[in-house]
């Protein structure tokens, strides 16, 4: 349940953050191995991503948590082959079940984009085509990948509609988005991810846009779903009492660059990245007593075409030049520890007595 | 910046007797139009649906709700930028239900609001200096120093670098925003701020600013806020009391720690149960004792009969359909709208699996939108 695989994994693969030599073989069932995402812009190069490495097995969440402007939802872009060549330089190894989908053909990745990777977008109303109804659109992805007669598709559309909770879904897979309400569009679009059983889910932000009492709703559905076909799932959020709710691993993001990465039992209770300290500082809590103030982080998210030198986070870190380490200079790597990735420069003893003494109490 | 002083202690001290806002069966309903020559109305969005609440003096009141609840057309009302179909306003001891526009100008002085979307609510043709200086300039307010002196007082006063007057919003980012429409809404000395979700679009680092931000202001400026968002993290964070909306109506008033520790309304039970915990480590508990509802919120158009939230409740029985339950006072200033509030036994953790259960049973309302 606690995401074991994980910190074995980290030591096993013992792949270097960089990658420079040839890679041994992936060990996970999805194995991002330095993930890199550039844009060429006029005003420069945004390195939206710019060395992203993380594993996840079948059956299990990781969570990727930042702000806007970290790279989250590129990575997700990245990972479904989404970029368009001509505007993203896309580099780094996407190994999904031996298969490398970076370098794999577009009509290869195509082939695989629906079947056995889905995505869940934050805007139903958006990624759902206003002109044709519901039905129609989960049919489409079935049919595409499955060589099946039209009656026998709407009949899975029909089927996945009930099974995401939609009430008489016979009547409903002829509605069109509009006249579905916000939380029954999130559940059809789930069911459209979901026709034809992925291994890989990938939920971006899926649910931001709604109420907290659907919020609730729709994550339960993505658990069930995710222990009855065993997939493997990326959630991307900003929330970290989502990312809570589910993750087994979590991963910070900020700048484009992992900072933090961890299980989610280490990155809420021993969380050693001062980004992470500034998070939870930030967050007002429902389920205790209120704090005095909170503890926001200064300043504000960088710009990705003007990354701070060194560690992007230097800016807003509270403890820059601590003791004398080279925050403004050197880019910190994520040093790969026992179970927890943090890149900073401050002496992994030194972090864990600074969140102990100065950073819990206040939380 | 003013020192900080715990939370718990804010109540305590200031003087919160006074009533500075007092509203009683207070209605908006949008009419629904058909015919494009001759118009006639054949329904009505009934999107508050009589309210009774009092702000006082130096509180913040905290108003949560889903979406379509009415809570920000009960900030509009409030600040009169919409006109009440029904009720009564009264701020100060005056009824400002029904003033005209330019009678309003003067109380626009003591009311004013804080937006949601800062990217929205900003000319942005309009440099800083222009955008926080228009109350002054419209109100006639007298500035010794000059105008751009007070302008830019205000820019500090908000953690703005007074420098930055002469630009134009898109220079700025979401969180810089949010702090001129804070300075802006501040420039004539309000005594009320309604504060309609101004934290939900900004990131979660940027968000805690901002709470901060308000909290001091409150201080140093002995304000009153009506902060209206979906949050309940937040709304626990910053206000006195906190009422919680369902379909243009309130259900549950109460102190915050009143309302947060025992909930009597069930939709604020359910409402609460949902928020996510950010804690792993006791996820499993809080999925197991999660009251989920089914369905989704009714129309508007036509709300269930009696009781509104009956046809989500897992409690509700004959008498919740046929009898609009009276909002009453069950325990000192908890006010709450149920005929079967939630009981001490409901909010064990047996209990709370129990409701569980019951409001999964819950047949969702399948009814489409009412034909018009």
């Amino acid at each position: 349940m606690k995401g074991k695989g994980m910190a074995t994994d980290l030591l096993a693969s013992g792949q270097p953050a960089s990658g420079g030599s040839r890679p041994s073989a992936p060990r996970s069932f999805l194995d991002v191995r330095d993930l890199r995402i550039h844009f060429n812009t006029d005003d420069g190069v945004v390195k939206a991503v710019d060395g992203l490495s993380f594993q996840l097995d079948r059956g299990k969440t990781l969570g990727i948590v930042g702000e806007s402007g970290s790279g989250k939802s590129v990575t997700s872009l990245g990972i479904l082959g989404l970029h368009r060549h001509s505007k993203a330089r896309v580099s780094g190894e996407v190994w999904l079940d031996g298969e490398d989908l970076i370098a794999a053909s577009d009509e290869r990745v195509r082939a695989l984009r629906g079947q056995r990777i889905a995505m869940i977008f934050q805007d139903p109303l958006t990624a759902m085509h206003p002109y044709f109804t519901v039905g129609a659109q989960i049919i489409e992805a079935y049919r595409v990948h499955n060589n099946v007669s039209k009656k026998v598709a709407r009949q899975r559309a029909i089927d996945m509609l009930g099974r995401v909770g939609i009430p008489q879904p016979a009547r409903r897979v002829d509605d069109y988005p509009h006249q579905f309400s916000g939380g029954m569009r999130q559940r059809a679009m789930i069911a459209m991810a979901l026709v034809n059983n992925p291994e890989l889910l990938i939920a971006d932000e899926p649910t931001t846009a709604l109420d907290v009492t659907v919020q609730a709703q729709i994550l339960d559905l993505i658990r069930d779903l995710q222990e009855e076909f065993h997939s493997a799932v990326i959630m991307i959020t900003h929330d970290l009492g989502v990312v809570a709710e589910l993750a087994d691993d979590i991963l910070v993001m900020y700048g484009g660059k992992a900072v933090e990465y961890g299980t989610a039992e280490t990155i809420f209770r021993r969380p050693e990245h001062p980004y992470a300290w500034g998070l939870l500082g930030s967050m007002p809590r429902v389920d205790r007593d209120v704090r005095d103030r909170l503890i926001p982080v200064k300043g504000t998210p960088p710009s990705l075409i003007n990354l701070p030198s060194g560690c992007a986070f230097h800016p807003r870190c509270p403890y820059v030049g601590y003791n004398g380490i080279p925050c403004r200079t050197e880019i910190p790597t994520l040093a790969e520890g026992s179970d927890h990735g943090v890149a900073c420069h401050i002496p992994p003893a030194e972090r864990q007595r600074i969140f102990s003494e100065d950073i819990a109490p206040a939380l | 910046m003013p020192t900080s002083t715990p939370q718990t202690e804010r109540a305590a001290t200031r003087p919160a007797t006074e009533n500075l806002l007092e509203v009683s069966g207070l209605e908006k309903h949008f009419p629904i139009t058909r015919g494009a020559f001759i118009r006639r109305t054949v329904g009505a969005v009934r999107a508050v649906d009589g309210l009774d609440f009092t702000v006082r003096t130096g509180e913040t009141l905290g108003v949560v709700g889903e979406s379509g609840c009415g809570k920000s057309t009960t900030g509009r009302l409030v600040t009169r930028l919409l006109e009440p179909t029904g009720g009564k306003i009264t701020f100060e001891g005056r009824d400002i239900t029904h003033m005209s526009v330019r009678q309003m100008r003067e109380l626009r002085r003591d009311v004013q609001m804080i937006f949601q979307d800062p990217y929205s609510s900003l000319n942005p043709r309009h440099t800083v200096g222009t955008i926080v200086g228009a109350p002054l300039r419209i109100q006639n307010i007298p500035t010794p120093k000059g105008q751009k002196r007070a302008v830019q007082d205000l820019l500090e006063l908000v953690g703005l670098n007074p420098e930055h007057y002469n630009r134009y919003p898109h220079e700025f980012s979401g969180g810089q925003r949010q702090r001129i429409g804070i300075a802006r809404a501040l420039a004539l000395r309000p005594k009320l701020i309604v504060c309609d979700e101004p934290v939900s679009a900004l990131d979660v680092s940027i968000q805690a600013q901002v709470v901060n931000l308000l909290d001091d202001l409150q201080r140093e400026l002995n304000l009153t806020y009506m902060f209206i968002a979906h949050d309940l993290s937040v709304v626990k964070h910053i206000s006195d009391r906190v009422a919680v909306m369902y379909l243009g109506k309130m259900v549950e008033l109460a102190p915050r720690d009143a309302l947060y520790a025992t909930p009597m309304h069930p939709y604020t039970l359910a409402l609460l149960s949902a928020v996510p915990v950010p804690d792993p480590s006791r996820r499993d508990k809080a999925q197991r004792e999660r009251v989920l509802l089914t369905g989704d919120v009714p129309s508007p158009i036509d709300p269930p009969s009696g009781c509104r939230f009956r046809t989500r409740c897992w409690k509700a029985q004959d008498k919740c359909a046929q009898e609009v339950p009276p909002f009453v006072e069950l325990a000192p200033g908890h006010r709450v709208a149920c005929h079967f509030p939630v009981t001490d036994a409901e909010r064990t953790p047996q209990g709370r699996m129990a409701a569980q259960h019951a409001a999964a049973e819950v047949p969702p309302d399948t009814a489409a939108e009412p034909a018009l």
